[in-house]
């Protein structure tokens, strides 16, 4: 099928991203010192434009693109406008780490933008070569990332392990891609959904969707799938760590959305019987392994585990409010984990700030940043007034209304275990003495964008129906 | 003509050999990299099966933009096990133990 301009101009975010992350390659082999500057400047410009295109051009019902391959429809609008907010902030607080710790080069922009660009593509992903394709642009902008800091033992190991177990994920899941595309004949989604409700019992169907769940589950760092994540969230730097934590895991929602819910619903049974043995795993591995640790961003990696695990309980109801509330899940966790490794990073920049000590009489050396740490906390604990509480609740009322009272049983006695060590960081920074006396300063913009970043956790959690309305509206 | 089950299985074979080599291999990193390789050529062989069978040629499509993926992906891989090694001296698999926990 031929593309139109209509194509073109809907799929505008997109180009002008791809466009732009190409100018600030170029513009930052040319601006030779201070460089940093005119990438990152570049940079927030691109991803504000992109926000503007996007905006201006909101759908209101969903159009197919290029022959179905690109869809553009609410639940796209809405994520993309989110990974584009959340990049916006990452970029802001990892701009002062990275000048303070030398790494302060147009890379991090040029990767992140590309990788902003891959999340995109994935979000609005039609058929699984456009899902591949979104899919690899992010993972392969990430492995590069992971080892930005090129001296860094850890940072490289890390980027190793990253690079070895994405990739075979990345297989396992375009095999089963390869057994759906034999099966239903279509790379397609919508061919393949209507072949997976028409024939719900196939093996081969059933063996196509085992592959792929390997995939989703490794991408979203779901229990036994997960090893990759204490390991990257630990060696890279603090500003990567940042990135890897926030964006991509709404990407990893809208993954699961296109090829679970919208590709493969016909099989909702099947499926989710496989998620409940992720989620319960992921919520209990993640919880008490994460008490053990002594390094905030090997924590904030076991927190994220156990945080996936109650996403997928969102999926698991298989209801529309049970996507909804997984879709609320994955928008407030990724803006928690931006605040709390925005924290870090501003922590990081003298060197990296990663033990537990290190936090102790924070609110003695900078009182506010000890407060929105503190917000940030008691949300990832799930403590109300915070986002955090009604992120849990609303998840939990969606598996609870399908009948499985014991998942949530299950998953409230873990996030209670896990409290424990959120409550841990807060007793350190208030209760403890500090290892220096000098004050952290945290500088206008990062300080700025972390406390509309703590005020909005805290905001969401006072007045969250709007933005659950907005989910319920979207999934639907 | 060579019945597709034939190619199902050779590409199934290559398929749990390149995933043994990821599992069983604890010496040499470059043999991880070409185990990952080995898993996208089981799927190309897979793609190029039922693209045939089929009589549609998305499948083959598809198979250019794995090649081409796959291409990306061992420049990023090699890059990776440069640094790595500048920084240990060694691509053994069981020297990557920095970190645990």
């Amino acid at each position: 099928m031929l593309s139109t301009l209509s194509d073109l101009t809907l799929m505008a975010p997109e180009l002008w991203l791809a466009a732009m992350a190409c100018v600030v390659l170029v513009a930052d082999v040319y601006a030779g010192g201070g460089r940093g500057t005119v990438a990152y400047l570049l940079a927030q410009l691109a991803l504000l434009g992109g926000m503007w295109l996007l905006l201006a051009d909101a759908v209101p019902a969903p159009e197919a693109l290029f022959g179905g391959a690109f869809l553009r429809d609410p639940l796209a609008d809405v994520l993309k406008a989110a990974v584009l907010v959340l990049t916006v902030a990452v970029f802001a607080y990892a701009r002062g780490y990275l000048q303070g710790r030398g790494l302060d080069r147009g890379e991090y922009y040029v990767l992140g933008l590309f990788g902003v660009l891959g999340m995109m593509v994935l979000i609005s992903a039609g058929n699984l070569l456009t899902l591949y394709l979104g899919l690899e642009l992010l993972a392969l902008s990430l492995y590069a990332m992971v080892a930005l800091h090129r001296d860094s033992l850890e940072a490289s190991e890390a980027a190793m392990k990253y690079f070895v177990l994405g990739a075979l994920a990345s297989g396992m899941m375009l095999y089963g891609i390869s057994l759906l595309y034999g099966v239903t004949g279509s790379l397609a989604l919508d061919v393949v959904a209507r072949a997976a409700a028409a024939d719900a019992s196939d093996p081969v169907m059933l063996l196509a969707l085992a592959f792929v769940i390997v995939g989703v589950a490794f991408k979203l760092g779901a229990v036994p799938f997960h090893m990759w994540i204490p390991d990257v969230y630990h060696g890279a730097p603090a500003a990567v760590a940042l990135y890897v934590g926030a964006a991509p895991k709404i990407a990893g929602f809208a993954l699961a959305m296109r090829l679970l819910v919208e590709g493969l619903g016909g099989l909702q049974a099947e499926w989710a019987d496989m998620l409940v043995v992720l989620a319960v795993l992921s919520i209990a591995i993640g919880n008490v392994v994460a008490i053990a640790q002594t390094n905030i961003k090997r924590m904030l990696g076991y927190s994220t585990i156990s945080h996936i695990g109650f996403l997928l309980l969102g999926l698991i109801a298989g209801t529309r409010d049970g996507y909804g509330a997984a879709m609320f899940y994955a928008l407030t966790y990724a803006l928690m984990a931006a605040g709390a490794f925005g924290v870090v990073a501003i922590m990081s920049r003298r060197s990296e700030a990663e033990l537990l000590d290190d936090y102790r009489g924070l609110n003695a050396r900078n009182p506010w940043l000890a407060f929105m740490m503190l917000i940030l906390m008691f949300s990832m604990a799930g403590v109300p007034p915070t986002v955090g509480f009604y992120a849990k609740l609303t998840v939990l009322k969606a598996v609870i209304d399908v009948g499985a009272l014991w998942l949530a049983v299950v998953a409230v006695a873990f996030s209670i275990v896990g409290a424990f060590y959120y409550l841990r960081v807060v007793k350190l920074m208030y209760f403890d003495e500090p290892p220096e006396e000098a004050a952290v300063r945290a500088g206008l913009q990062a300080g700025t964008v972390l406390s509309a970043n703590g005020l909005a956790v805290l905001g969401l959690g006072l007045l969250p129906g709007a933005l659950l309305a907005l989910c319920l509206q979207v999934v639907g | 003509m060579v019945p597709l089950s034939h190619y199902l299985i050779l590409s199934a074979v290559l398929f749990c050999i390149a995933v043994a080599g990821v599992f069983l291999n604890r010496k040499n990193v470059i043999v991880l990299l070409m185990a990952i390789e080995l898993m996208l050529l089981a799927v190309n062989t897979n793609f190029v099966a039922f693209s045939r069978y089929l009589g549609d040629t998305t499948g083959q499509v598809f198979v250019f933009f794995v090649l081409t993926v796959a291409a990306a992906e061992a420049a990023i891989g090699l890059a990776i096990l440069v640094v790595l090694f500048r920084n240990r001296r060694s691509i053994n698999v069981d020297d990557l133990d920095r970190m645990k926990g």
